[in-house]
């Protein structure tokens, strides 16, 4: 069964090609008029049909974290549920490992479901009236397992969230973070290289969601699955991500990875979103450092870390100036402590304004 | 100006006419397909038989000592086992066993019957709008139609005695169940439904493992509807040929016995409140999961 896993992770990248939805009772009739440039308020004020997707194009590797989001509304859970096709396309492909999802008949679709895919809810979802083991094999009694396999896997994955001595609880005598745990483990317990996460975390306190996002990269670090989280928290999407998609209006207005948002914010919709975060933690040493080595210093740090790892190391080794090595150890260049702090505190000219306009 | 005090009503002997070939169809009807009513029905009589045989074959302590079980084990409360064992044990004094056991057994049945029937129908209407539209009408029909009406043609189809009056009772008794199972299922909670079907549920896995289970508390109180309604028919069921309990209401009606009419109905309204609360808390038990919520 591992081996299974790890055969089908290789080949479970997703495509979103050409991707449209619309709600309502025609949904077909208006595609032309959406595909030339229609907007989703006058589709709205005129037919009456909701735009939920235009025009998506994305491609996710496999074994690697794609987050998506944006405001509710703009579309992020209908996009995730096209994904194992819990809502139709108008138009569009939807291909995982070379499949076309949205042309699968009702039983491949089924088995699609029971052995490419897991998802985990925004409000859990959990059956309340079965017992969290009972929850956790849902999967694998869907499928046919053999009851004894059923219980061996869950025990083991309800051990891994940390809810061992829980198994014969209800999902209602529990709080919320512990029933997410549940809902996770459902989803690793049907060992499928695809984990759909919609808004999993949303629900949960900010500790609590902090410690998950914590017990999500662990598990990551050694399933490599391709995962594919929803949210409307830019912390937790930078946190998260190895890539990101920010959706507006059903429209992808920026796709890249959590720097390339921070650093150039595609418009002022990204900016208003990115100009809180900790760019300390987000900016990587190789992209502000000056090219050549600097031989006045022997302190080194990595290209993949972060300024918040060179600050601490500026400061702990009472240097003003590190040199980055890549990933095979060669020094790339050097970073002083003025261009580390300017990266850091930067913002653009319009919001210091304001932030002085507040002060006086 | 007769046309303005006077409703302009259908022509008198035309109503006849309509009435009598209309009666006269359904009668010839009823002779040529009589025989194939009854035998259709014959399973349901030999139940019927079979189930009042048992209960008054059976020595009465150990059907007292049944109930009683059965209600501790349903209910799990001392208060209503008491109850069940006072009531049981004060009908027997008075003498009224045997009605009981008749009473006991026409509503079991019945109710059976509308379970096995209603609970299907229930869900087909659940997952069809269509379906819904068509089916509630009828199940108005069914219950706002005195049933003396519905009492004639089965009557005149079966004549006098168990099964028309099963049938009587089944017709009445029914619209709850099935109302309340299509309440029910279309009340579940769509995210968990949706969860299902991310994991690939097959309908009957969906409807197995998350319908009717989280529709269970509804279906629950559908049951026990039926339950009550089946035992409030059984003096009307008694007018045609069924034994039991209301037989000597309705006799006590036509004589003015006043307390024999009022034994006899203290032992329904008896017989009804066992049902009622071991039922009730059956389901309530069911629902233990529900019970202990995180926080409160």
């Amino acid at each position: 069964m591992a081996n299974d896993a790890a055969a089908s992770n290789s080949n479970s990248s997703i495509d979103i090609r050409g991707l449209y939805k619309i709600f309502g009772k025609r949904p077909g009739a208006f595609m032309d008029a959406v595909k030339e440039g229609m907007t989703k308020q006058e589709l709205q004020e005129k037919h009456s049909h909701v735009l939920g997707l235009k025009d998506i194009n994305l491609s996710m590797p496999a074994g690697s974290i794609q987050v998506v989001m944006g405001l509710s509304g703009s579309g992020k859970s209908t996009l995730i549920r096209h994904i194992n096709r819990l809502i139709d396309p108008t138009v569009g492909e939807v291909v995982v490992g070379g499949e076309d999802v949205c042309k699968m008949g009702a039983g491949a679709l089924r088995t699609f479901r029971r052995h490419q895919t897991a998802m985990v809810f925004q409000k859990f979802a959990l059956l309340p009236h079965r017992t969290v083991l009972n929850n956790v094999v849902y999967g694998l009694e869907v499928q046919g397992v053999p009851r004894e396999k059923q219980e061996t896997e869950a025990r083991r994955w309800i051990d891994r969230v940390g809810l061992a001595g829980f198994e014969d609880n209800y999902p209602n005598q529990l709080s919320g973070g512990m029933q997410q745990r549940v809902g996770l483990a459902r989803a690793l317990t049907n060992d499928a290289p695809l984990l759909l996460m919609d808004e999993a975390f949303s629900a949960l306190d900010p500790l609590i969601r902090m410690d998950m996002q914590s017990v999500l990269l662990d598990l990551q670090k050694e399933l490599h699955k391709t995962i594919v989280f929803i949210t409307h928290d830019v912390d937790e999407a930078l946190r998260l991500g190895d890539r990101i998609a920010i959706l507006r209006d059903g429209e992808i207005i920026q796709e890249g990875t959590g720097q390339d948002i921070v650093l150039e914010p595609a418009d002022e919709y990204i900016q208003n979103f990115v100009k809180d975060v900790n760019r300390a933690r987000v900016v990587r040493a190789d992209s502000v450092m000056e090219p050549g080595a600097d031989s006045s210093t022997a302190i080194e740090v990595n290209c993949s870390d972060n300024l918040e790892v060179v600050a601490r190391v500026m400061s702990e080794s009472n240097s003003t100036t590190v040199n980055v090595l890549d990933e095979n150890g060669q020094v790339q260049g050097h970073l002083n402590m003025n261009a580390t702090v300017a990266a850091i505190v930067k913002q653009d000219t319009r919001h210091s304004t304001e932030g002085s306009k507040f002060t006086a | 100006m007769e046309w303005l005090t006077e409703f302009p009503a259908m022509d008198k002997s035309a109503l006849r006419a309509l009435k009598k070939s209309i009666d006269g169809g359904f009668r010839a009807w009823t002779r040529e397909h009589g025989d194939t009513v009854e035998a259709f029905f014959e399973p349901i009589k030999q139940m019927l038989i079979w189930s009042e045989k048992f209960l008054l074959d059976t020595p009465w302590p150990i059907i007292l000592a049944g109930i009683v079980l059965i209600a501790w084990f349903a209910s799990r409360s001392w208060k209503i086992t008491l109850m069940t064992f006072l009531t049981m044990v004060l009908i027997g004094y008075f003498d009224m066993w045997d009605n009981t056991m008749r009473t006991i057994s026409i509503m079991l049945v019945s109710t059976f019957v509308s379970i096995v029937i209603g609970i299907p129908i229930g869900i087909a209407m659940s997952k069809s709008d269509k379906l819904q539209s068509l089916i509630t009408p009828v199940l108005d029909i069914m219950q706002t139609m005195p049933g003396f009406v519905y009492l004639i043609p089965v009557v005149m189809l079966l004549g006098i005695g168990k099964v028309p009056g099963l049938l009587a009772v089944v017709i009445y008794a029914i619209p709850p169940i099935i109302r309340l199972t299509n309440l029910g299922i279309r009340m579940v909670d769509k995210e968990v439904l949706e969860a299902a079907d991310a994991f690939g549920s097959s309908a009957w896995q969906r409807l197995k493992n998350v319908q009717i289970p989280l529709a269970m508390p509804t279906i629950m109180a559908g049951i026990n509807q039926t339950i009550m309604m089946a035992l409030a028919l059984v003096v009307i069921a008694s007018m045609i040929g069924v034994k039991g309990l209301g037989q000597p209401v309705l006799q006590a009606i036509a004589n003015q016995y006043f307390t024999l009419g009022m034994f006899n109905g203290l032992a329904i309204v008896g017989v009804a409140i066992i049902f009622d609360r071991v039922s009730q808390a059956y389901g309530k038990r069911l629902q233990a999961h529900s019970e202990e919520v995180h926080g409160k």
